[in-house]
């Protein structure tokens, strides 16, 4: 026997021979593509509209400087302030937003008999339904009066510290009101994939933790929440999409100030917030103004993406074990 | 070497809702021996060793009645605190269940972080435990690895490491090899028989021939016709399988039925 002849190789098919495999390979495929196209499309139309607004003002400037004016000669559209008070109101509507949507979920996946649980994550859900505009309505009539109580009242038993200092004595229309009626739309979405990952957790881990001596508090801290972080993250980062992207009810209850950065009283009277900027001028604005309101969309654009790409690699990072 | 690892049971009964799934078993489970429990599926016995360290009332339509004694004291008794019972009484599960985020070192103290004791020497245990497990020698050089990256095997004689780790009267095993191949399974009966030196084992098993070669006493415990789970033999290992007193159990020990 002869093994000087390599054996005949077969014709192996690992492309689909089937018509209608063939269709839905093309289909998967085309659309999969297209979300690219979309994406380089979408930032290369508004790159070519913004374009005359970053040469007269400058990149950096437009990015990182104060002021928006259309009436003065040269006329001026820096987008700092409200760039910055997009970040802080997401910044501190998350930190409100994440230890409450932790509660409800652990209290759903743990804690609540079934029934409860059911009507709990229905009501929770429904809550990520309410159109913003709704949100922004209760906001304004509703919401502010009360939480400019409480913003009087921090700013009373803590003024002494600078974040929680007032000049002004007006509590309505500020960063802190922003950022609870943003916590208030991103704590369902929050909830919701937290739940999700709660419910995927494994109760033989669980148990075996329970078997160790474990309290319902120290299982949670350190089998339940390390082992759901990367998806709590998860949630935090579409969370901070929409924050960040909010126009309407950020509109509604937050007083713009261009001029001026607020870095941190936040219980004042003045904010920022990119997307609301936009909706603000968006009526009146003529020529350059327009393509500075279109710039300001690229940048909010791209700064989300930065955030996005970030926080992602913070999870990746964050969970080695997750490459196994 | 301390003599306390006694544990009985007097008139274990068991309910699920109305259910009623295990009446009045009463065993004694010896200092140092290795006692089986064995049974067609459905019988009770992992219902049984779930209220042996009350991981059975976490189910939420639980019900019990009787007492289960260590050293003489009810487990069971107003003022006992449930999470103490569980260090004291150890258990390993059907799958091996290692904490995912956790390195091998960090699985072995975990026990101690969950219950919030303070760790004295904490190379020190890991080591004497990883030992008492036997597999000191396979896991010594990637102690910062995360447990996930071990075998099967590897990962259920962690998890036996990890509740040696607390220092148990009782170690509690329910079917610890079922999911293991023939290699891993002689590996944990090696080392169950080294652990007897020192504690009192029930062990769960659906394998006959694992019963007899580590268990001192064997527990039958049957099901008929939808009643409810009961003891039907209680002896020595090898009376049990030699020389059975019940026909029921002659049976499933011949592998006749179950």
């Amino acid at each position: 026997m002869s093994n000087d002849v390599a054996p005949k190789r077969l014709k192996l098919r690992s492309k689909p021979s089937r018509t209608a495999d063939k269709v839905f390979f093309a289909v998967a495929k085309a659309a999969g593509y297209s979300s690219f196209v979309l994406v380089a499309a979408i930032l290369f139309f508004l790159m070519l509209r913004a374009w005359p607004a970053f040469e007269s003002q400058g990149v950096v400037n437009f990015i990182f400087g104060a002021g928006w004016n259309s009436t003065t000669d040269p006329q001026i559209f820096h987008l700092g302030p409200m760039l910055y008070g997009s970040l802080l109101i997401a910044a501190i509507g998350v930190a409100f937003a994440v230890p409450m949507a932790i509660s409800i979920s652990y209290f759903i996946s743990f804690l609540a008999p079934e029934r409860v649980a059911k009507i709990a994550t229905v009501i929770v859900d429904l809550l990520a339904a309410i159109p913003s505009i709704v949100i922004g309505l209760w906001g304004l009539g509703v919401f502010s009066p009360v939480a400019a109580e409480w913003g009087r009242m921090l700013s009373e038993a803590l003024g002494f510290i600078p974040i929680f200092s007032n000049a002004v004595d007006i509590f309505l229309r500020s960063p802190f009101i922003a950022s609870l009626v943003i916590a208030v739309m991103i704590v369902p979405i929050i909830a919701s994939i937290t739940r999700e990952i709660f419910s995927q957790m494994d109760q033989e881990i669980i148990k075996g933790a329970m078997a160790l001596g474990g309290t319902r508090e120290s299982i949670f801290r350190k089998v339940i929440l390390p082992t759901a972080s990367g998806g709590i993250v998860g949630g935090v980062l579409l969370a901070l999409g929409r924050a960040m992207g909010e126009t309407v009810a950020i509109f509604f209850v937050l007083n713009l100030t261009f001029d001026d950065f607020n870095w941190f009283k936040i219980l004042e009277p003045s904010g920022g917030a990119v997307a609301s900027l936009v909706l603000a001028r968006f009526n009146e604005a003529l020529d350059t103004e327009l393509s500075a309101l279109l710039a300001a969309g690229v940048v909010l654009f791209v700064v989300t993406l930065i955030v996005n790409t970030i926080a992602s690699y913070i999870v990746a990072k964050a969970q080695p074990w997750r490459k196994l | 070497m301390s003599n306390l690892n006694h544990l009985e049971t007097k008139d274990i009964n068991v309910w699920f809702g109305e259910r009623h799934v295990l009446r009045d078993v009463s065993l004694q489970f010896q200092n140092n021996h290795v006692t089986a429990l064995i049974g067609p599926s459905g019988c009770g016995k992992s219902t049984f060793i779930r209220t042996l360290n009350r991981m059975h009332e976490l189910i939420p339509t639980a019900g019990l009645s009787g007492q289960v004694l260590l050293n003489g004291e009810d487990i069971y008794a107003q003022a006992v605190d449930p999470v103490n019972v569980r260090i004291n009484i150890g258990m390993v599960f059907q799958k091996p269940n290692p904490f995912p985020t956790m390195t091998i070192r960090e699985n072995i103290l975990s026990g101690l972080k969950l219950s919030g004791r303070k760790i004295e020497d904490g190379d020190g245990l890991v080591e004497t435990s990883l030992q008492r497990a036997s597999m000191w020698n396979e896991v010594k050089d990637r102690l910062s690895e995360p447990a996930l990256s071990l075998s099967g095997g590897q990962q259920q004689r962690l998890c036996i490491a990890r509740s040696l780790a607390m220092d148990p009267n009782v170690l509690l095993m329910d079917e610890p090899c079922s999911a293991l191949d023939p290699g891993s399974t002689r590996r944990i009966e090696e080392t169950i028989l080294e652990l007897k030196e020192n504690m009192t084992i029930v062990i769960v098993t659906h394998n006959m021939q694992q019963a007899q070669r580590v268990s001192d006493s064997t527990a039958f415990f049957l099901s008929e016709n939808g009643n409810p789970g009961e003891v039907v033999e209680f002896d020595t290992t090898e009376n049990v399988f030699k020389r059975p007193k019940d026909d029921r159990t002659n049976e499933y020990v011949n592998g006749r039925f179950g």
